[in-house]
């Protein structure tokens, strides 16, 4: 028995937001009695922690904390609409509609702080959920008492809308001339793979990946999509087919008994690194981070296989009947 | 926009403790009172014709309120992404003449539970005359192929406007075109021309929550749909659709989804569960079995891509020329979008100054594939980054030297003829390496992307 070891890589991008457009975002914000934030999102939340990275952008752009937000989602009749949670698009999309909404809510606050505090809404700022006149920490009111008495002194109501929509490219028939996406996130993994040339198991002992994410809303949920994405991908690489006999019917997959998914043990050591490039295209530079993580590990894979056994496996998933095959091959043409 | 208060912190995810504790609410938490489940019965073969549907005996099953047919469907045809132009509508909710593919739902039991159901699956008398399917790509895309389209042909027409993206008009074509620069002159100076022909396999998005969804008639005549997707719009106005009705007059609510990866974009069962919940005024629920999961609901496609790459003796990639095949499985749903997305991205991170692309969205008999993360662009990243390795090998070449020479750059132009204004590869390769340890020559270390 022997242990090949490889070590390969990829790079990639990864277009951020519907293809060719037209997938619009919209909310509405708007303030409770007691001071607290009501934002309406037709978006949804999968268990990617969108709910959290709304509430956070929504914070930062009134200038409150995020536990102020109460985020309201996936419901076609109490939210305005929203294209949908794909595509690496809402965290993207729906920033641009949070932050043009939060414009409209902080004039409202400024307006009505400066009846309450006797001056211009110009010189007041808002800040960790205090409207401050610009320069003097100390004299400010809070924004639930601005919120508050709009309601109950001023008879005005404490709402914003925002809308964002990255306009639908047409495409040239003949040439594919368009412009397809808004902006490109990117990322480079490196892995080393040991290969047992007995039994053809690729082994995956460490990963070394990059992702530009434009910008972090939230490093924690960041970390949960890389990690996530890469043991997703490394299924892909090694194990997973619904068709073993591709085009083949036979022996489709019909439970988790046939169907191999990768499970804790099978996880490498990952040393991982976020950086940003903040996009133009949107208001804080964030660019989608959700799929791009499963893309980048099943060629790094293939690559440091390829390294490994001096043979390249074209075809997904590196089952251990393929890597015997491939050194099978080489075998022959060696002998030749 | 430089300093900020909330954002980039490690906020806790308000979700976590809910799902960690088993308080999240999910649909399979919801029940109405008189709520009936769906069983459907599915096709047995790949491809036929249905002779016989004999029902009777399994509605007199006790517990057996409705076999939902063909005949209960006010409008059959539909697309899913017909609100983006795609079309004609190619996919009935339940077929009335024709199987497409193994598990294709036929018809539907309603029933007090799902064991009732299950048991009146059994005394339903169906017979199905079984056609040649088709299953290999390379294979349907011959004159000789059995054709599985009603417009005669075993691919998607791109280019005359049914694609959602060319105008409408234009002369259909059974691919999607990008040519940019002059692909042949390019060819002519090739020092080397690199092929490679690479296969994705069909995959399972594997969600903890297998699709499940609760339609409830309401008193006024509206439909209220709780269901575990991803696009609770593409939901309604699909359901809208079918039922013949107004889209203002159906909820569609989608709280917190056990995970999508894009296997819950598709309405791919709500239109079903509509239908059924309005033939028989009550609410019904369906939570489809892991085996559904496995053999009904959509996989990622199998994508072919075969690249051809001049190749000058640096190393630069002069010109491409791809063939891209992608297994839509028996009806469109997505795959359209995804052909044309992955076309768009088959110059990789890379200055391509020349090339030609042709993406085929072809059928085939199988369930039908879609979405999935990283959708049309995972099987590009595949091929583009073991041709690389290929091109490395080739020109002798260290195979991450190679990317830097290759990486696009600003005020270069895409493949689509889009100026590039936020490449950010070679930077990002340049922290990888140093993640891995990797001392990088200093002309490495120089580059940029801005110049």
């Amino acid at each position: 028995m022997v242990k090949l070891r490889g070590r390969g890589l990829a790079a990639i991008n990864y277009p951020t937001g519907m293809n060719l457009g037209g997938d619009p975002s919209q909310t509405i914000i708007f303030a409770q009695p007691d001071g607290r934030f009501v934002m309406c999102v037709a978006s949804v939340e999968l268990g990617q922690g969108l709910r959290t990275a709304l509430a956070q952008i929504a914070a930062e752009s009134i200038g409150i904390d995020p536990e102020q937000i109460e985020v309201r989602f996936g419901d076609t009749e109490m939210a305005p609409h929203d294209t949908g949670t794909f595509a690496s698009r809402t965290t993207h999309r729906m920033s641009n509609a949070i932050f043009a909404a939060a414009q409209e809510i902080k004039q409202i606050i400024l307006d009505v702080a400066s009846k309450i505090m006797e001056t211009t809404p110009s010189d007041l700022e808002i800040s960790n959920g205090k409207v401050y006149v610009k320069g003097v920490p100390d004299k400010f009111v809070t924004v639930q008492e601005v919120v508050n008495k709009a309601q109950f002194v001023y008879n005005t109501p404490v709402v914003g809308k925002g809308f964002y929509v990255k306009p639908k490219s047409s495409v040239d028939p003949d040439t594919g001339e368009a412009d397809p996406h808004s902006t490109m996130a990117h990322g480079c993994t490196i892995v080393d793979v040991e290969v047992d040339t007995e039994t053809g198991i690729v082994t995956v002992t460490d990963v070394y990946t990059v992702y530009e994410v434009g910008r972090i809303v939230n490093k924690n949920l960041v970390e949960g999509q890389i990690i996530g994405g890469l043991v997703m991908g490394l299924g892909a690489a090694l194990t997973e087919t619904v068709y073993p006999r591709y085009p083949s019917l036979d022996y489709q997959t019909t439970s988790f008994q046939e169907y191999v998914l990768p499970t804790a043990g099978d996880v490498p050591r990952i040393r991982y690194k976020i950086i940003e490039n903040p996009t133009a295209t949107n208001v804080f530079g964030i660019k989608g981070v959700g799929e791009m993580v499963v893309n980048s590990i099943a060629p790094a894979i293939a690559n440091a296989v390829y390294n490994a056994i001096g043979v390249q496996i074209t075809e997904l998933p590196i089952t251990p009947e393929k890597v015997l095959r491939a050194l099978e091959q080489k075998k022959e043409v060696t002998n030749k | 926009m430089s300093s900020f208060n909330v954002l980039g912190k490690p906020v806790v995810n308000v979700q976590l403790y809910g799902h960690v504790t088993g308080s999240t609410q999910f649909i399979d938490d919801i029940s109405f009172p008189g709520m009936l489940w769906i069983k459907a019965v599915r096709s047995p073969v790949p491809r036929g014709i249905i002779k016989k549907l004999d029902t009777k005996k399994a509605e007199r099953l006790p517990g057996v309120v409705k076999i939902v047919t063909s005949k209960d469907v006010p409008n059959n045809m539909h697309v899913n992404m017909a609100v983006v132009g795609i079309g004609p509508p190619d996919e009935p909710v339940l077929p009335d003449k024709e199987v497409n593919y193994k598990g294709e739902a036929i018809c539907l039991v309603v029933a007090r539970d799902e064991e009732t159901a299950l048991k009146a699956i059994e005394l339903i008398d169906l017979e199905i005359e079984e056609l040649p399917p088709v299953l290999d790509m390379e294979e349907a895309l011959k004159p000789s192929s059995p054709k599985i389209k009603p417009w005669n042909s075993n691919t998607f027409v791109f280019g005359s406007g049914m694609d959602g993206a060319t105008p409408p008009g234009g002369q259909g074509r059974p691919y999607f075109l990008i040519k940019r620069g002059n692909v042949d002159e390019a060819f002519n100076k090739a020092r080397h021309i690199v092929e490679g022909s690479y296969l994705i396999s069909p995959i399972e998005h594997a969600p903890i929550e297998p699709h499940i969804c609760v339609a409830k008639p309401e008193p006024d005549g509206r439909l209220t749909i709780y269901t575990a997707t991803q696009a609770p719009y593409f939901v309604r106005d699909n359901v809208a659709t079918i039922l013949n009705m107004p889209p203002s007059k159906i909820r569609v609510v989608s709280p917190s989804v056990g995970g999508g990866f894009g296997g819950k974009v598709d309405p791919e069962f709500e239109m079903m569960v509509a239908v059924a919940a309005m033939a028989v005024k009550r609410p019904v629920k369906w939570r489809w079995t892991r085996e559904e999961e496995f053999t009904v609901s959509t996989t990622r496609p199998a994508v072919k891509i075969e690249l051809q790459d001049s190749v000058s003796d640096e190393g630069l990639i002069l010109g491409r020329k791809a063939r891209l095949l992608h297994d839509a499985g028996a009806y469109s749903r997505t795959s359209p979008y995804g052909v044309i997305k992955a076309c768009f991205n088959l110059s990789g991170p890379y200055n391509i100054p020349n090339v030609e692309y042709r993406g085929y969205c072809v059928f085939t008999n199988r369930q039908p594939s879609s979405a999935m993360r990283g959708y049309g662009v995972f099987e590009v990243s595949f091929a583009i980054e073991l041709q690389m390795d290929r091109i490395a090998k080739t020109c002798g070449i260290d195979p991450l030297e190679l990317r830097f020479r290759n990486a696009y750059r600003n005020n270069q132009i895409s493949a689509s003829g889009k100026l590039i204004d936020d490449a950010y590869l070679i930077e990002t390769m340049r922290e990888a390496a140093g993640l891995a340890g990797i001392n990088l020559p200093e002309h490495l270390l120089k580059m940029s992307s801005s110049g």
